[in-house]
């Protein structure tokens, strides 16, 4: 009985009895959703356009934030690394789409797969080599990024929120609004939903393959980009950030591969479930369950719902 | 005309289905093995234990992901963590049972990861493609993380790693801790990789592995067909595991003589898959080819590198032998998506009829 107590009861007395403690949890949650939910993006994005599952996004994460303390560390203004590195994520897509994808049409999954992961290696080794494998610091108040925090009086305790958060869920939130309106309400937009559905038939009807994966691959690139500025201003800009492409990866299971808005609520769900499950619960078994909670929670929605949250249907001829 | 089977008449059946129906490659086999067991005994002990032994033991894991991946068409990222359960069992096995022969405690170590990969491919039932992905995944953080936590599993000893005891078998031969030889561990990682093989073989071409192969080719087919998916997608995942269990012991035990919980991580998962899609989803002989391609070149990398007369620290190396190893990755998916093992048999075709190709 003790140990159903433990599980079942002592977690929500104790959310209830300290809640200025719960909303911290809940909000550290909150923001590690957000970031869980951009890099989820970058992965949708080529998803939806390719049906490449893009696992060097972690890699390009890194590189873009990499490149852009690498460049300011050059003596260049912040600004100018800031647009020289959306210049260098457009040269890396047009490599890869020249020389990787290019070649690689109507091939199955698990071998476009495997690509990515072969030029997740290669960039490691290209980006350990060009700028070593030290941590960097990234330049978060050069790009006029807030950096303070501000502690809030709520319900009886202190709620301290980073701005550096904040400013991350706003970046998030915009980004995510004008991919919604890029995808829906332009013509690109309807051009990369075609490639999705299916190459030949895209290519039938005169949309250029090539063009839209490198558009593609460019906003990709963006998106890391403002990830890893994100996420490197919480911590240092180490290649240690590319594990984050195997969190992000029960999102995006979570949310269904070709929902945006699924990689949001799943980000979050996958946040917040995380956290409530490591400080709540994780002492009960010893703690470090975040390793993989996010796994079995993406899990047991999958049980119920095979295609992810917000994912098409899958319907099944023989 | 090297390989031309004109002539070669079979008479029954048994000649018929046999293993390797085609002289030449009775003949290559009966060569490759006469190379694997002579070889050593003029190899040196660094090419034995840094280059032969590995390479048979991530061909074997290969092998096994090659069950699962290649043959019956679920994707899984969790080997490195299946080779854990077996490496942990066969830790805790030989230390409950110390007297008996390590190999027996190899071989039966593998039951346990089968056991563990049933669990974990419960959900394939209902998961499919990539999406399955995220249980294999599960599988690997979650075991990783009771290979930590899980003090039992490890003896409580302070290090949190496991440490190889030594181990004697077969009339007083050291087969497995510090003071083992490479060359008997060799032999013995070669018996048992070869009989292996051997059953898969066996059990591919038989009745379970044609109907994982229906599984993998459309599973709604095979199952209005008859095939019970249940059964049909639960025993690759047995087999899988036992496999890559009896690959994790020989790691261990034959290869590491330590290991704590990283040495299962999520990289020697991908490094498996590797080796598999490289040499060729669905195909045996590939396993070999992709585990040689993917442990061998880089060790050849970090040993000619420096001694082409380039003075480069050893880091560079480590980075550009990355780079080229990502870069042959790609190149090799683009060149021949059905790995290596498709253009060995494009080479056969080319060598049954040369020199006149188009007679």
């Amino acid at each position: 009985m003790d140990i159903l107590y433990q599980v079942f009861i002592d977690p929500f007395v104790q959310m209830v009895e300290l809640p200025d403690f719960f909303l911290q949890v809940l909000w550290e949650g909150f923001v590690s959703g957000v970031l869980y939910a951009l890099i989820a993006l970058g992965f949708v994005l080529i998803f939806k356009a390719s049906g490449v599952f893009n696992f060097a996004q972690g890699i390009m994460v890194v590189f873009a934030a990499l490149s852009l303390v690498g460049l300011y560390a050059l003596g260049l203004p912040a600004y100018v690394a800031l647009i020289a590195t959306v210049g260098i994520m457009g040269i890396l897509a047009y490599t890869v789409e020249r020389t990787i994808f290019h070649h690689l049409v109507n091939q199955p999954d698990i071998i476009l797969l495997m690509a990515t992961i072969g030029l997740t290696y290669f960039l490691v080794g290209f980006g350990e080599f060009v700028f070593g494998g030290d941590p960097k610091v990234m330049i978060t108040e050069e790009l006029g990024l807030p950096t303070g925090s501000t502690a809030f009086d709520v319900l009886g305790g202190l709620v301290i929120l980073q701005h550096i958060d904040i400013a991350a869920a706003v970046i998030a939130i915009i980004m995510v609004a004008c991919l919604a309106v890029f995808f829906n309400k332009t013509r690109i937009g309807r051009a990369l939903r075609a490639v999705a559905d299916d190459h030949q038939a895209a290519l039938s009807v005169g949309i250029s393959l090539d063009q839209i994966w490198m558009i593609v691959w460019f906003a990709a690139g963006i998106v890391a980009l403002a990830t890893g500025i994100m996420w490197g201003a919480r911590s240092d800009v180490s290649f240690a950030l590319e594990i984050i492409a195997f969190k992000a990866l029960p999102v995006l299971i979570l949310g269904g591969f070709t929902s945006i808005p699924g990689a949001i609520v799943g980000g979050l769900i996958i946040g917040i479930g995380e956290k409530l499950g490591e400080i709540y619960w994780g002492p009960l078994v010893g703690g470090g369950i975040e390793s993989w909670l996010a796994y079995v929670i993406a899990l047991v929605f999958l049980l119920f719902r095979p295609q992810g949250l917000f994912g098409e249907k899958i319907i099944e001829r023989v | 005309m090297f390989y031309r089977e004109a002539g070669q008449f079979k008479t029954t059946y048994e000649a018929d289905q046999a293993i390797f129906p085609i002289l030449q490659d009775r003949m290559g086999i009966a060569v490759i093995m006469v190379l694997a067991l002579v070889i050593p005994l003029f190899a040196t002990d660094f090419v034995l234990a840094s280059i032969m032994i590995p390479f048979l033991i991530f061909a074997l894991a290969t092998v096994g992901l090659n069950v699962l991946t290649g043959y019956a068409g679920q994707l899984s990222l969790g080997t490195g963590a299946f080779m854990g359960v077996g490496a942990y069992a066969c830790y805790k096995l030989t230390t409950i049972f110390p007297d008996m022969n390590i190999v027996v405690m190899v071989l039966l170590s593998g039951i346990f990861s089968a056991g563990i990969g049933i669990v974990f491919g419960l959900p394939s039932l209902r998961i499919k493609g990539l999406y399955l992905a995220v249980t294999t995944l599960a599988a690997q953080f979650f075991l990783e993380w009771c290979f930590i936590r899980i003090p039992w599993l490890y003896n409580y000893n302070n290090s949190g790693a496991i440490e190889v005891p030594e181990r004697t078998g077969f009339g007083g031969m050291v087969l497995a801790g510090p003071a083992s030889p490479p060359i008997t561990r060799y032999y013995v990682v070669l018996a048992i990789v070869v009989a292996i093989t051997f059953l898969v073989k066996n059990v591919i071409r038989g009745r379970i592995g044609r109907t994982w192969m229906m599984i993998r080719d459309m599973d709604i087919a095979a199952e209005l067909m008859g095939v019970r998916p249940l059964f049909a997608k639960l025993s690759a995942f047995a087999v899988s595991s036992y496999i890559c269990g009896v690959a994790g012991a020989m790691l261990v035990f034959f290869w590491l003589g330590a290991a704590e919980p990283s040495s299962f991580s999520i990289t020697v998962s991908f490094q498996i898959l590797f080796m598999a899609i490289l040499g060729g989803l669905g195909s045996l002989i590939g396993c070999f080819y992709g585990a040689a391609f993917i442990w061998i070149l880089p060790v050849l990398l970090r040993t000619l590198l420096p001694s082409m007369g380039l003075d480069i620290a050893s880091e560079t190396v480590e980075h550009v032998s990355r780079m080229v190893i990502g870069a042959l990755i790609i190149f090799f998916l683009i060149v021949e998506p059905h790995g290596l093992a498709r253009l060995w048999q494009i080479g056969k075709e080319k060598l049954r009829v040369w020199p006149f190709p188009y007679a």
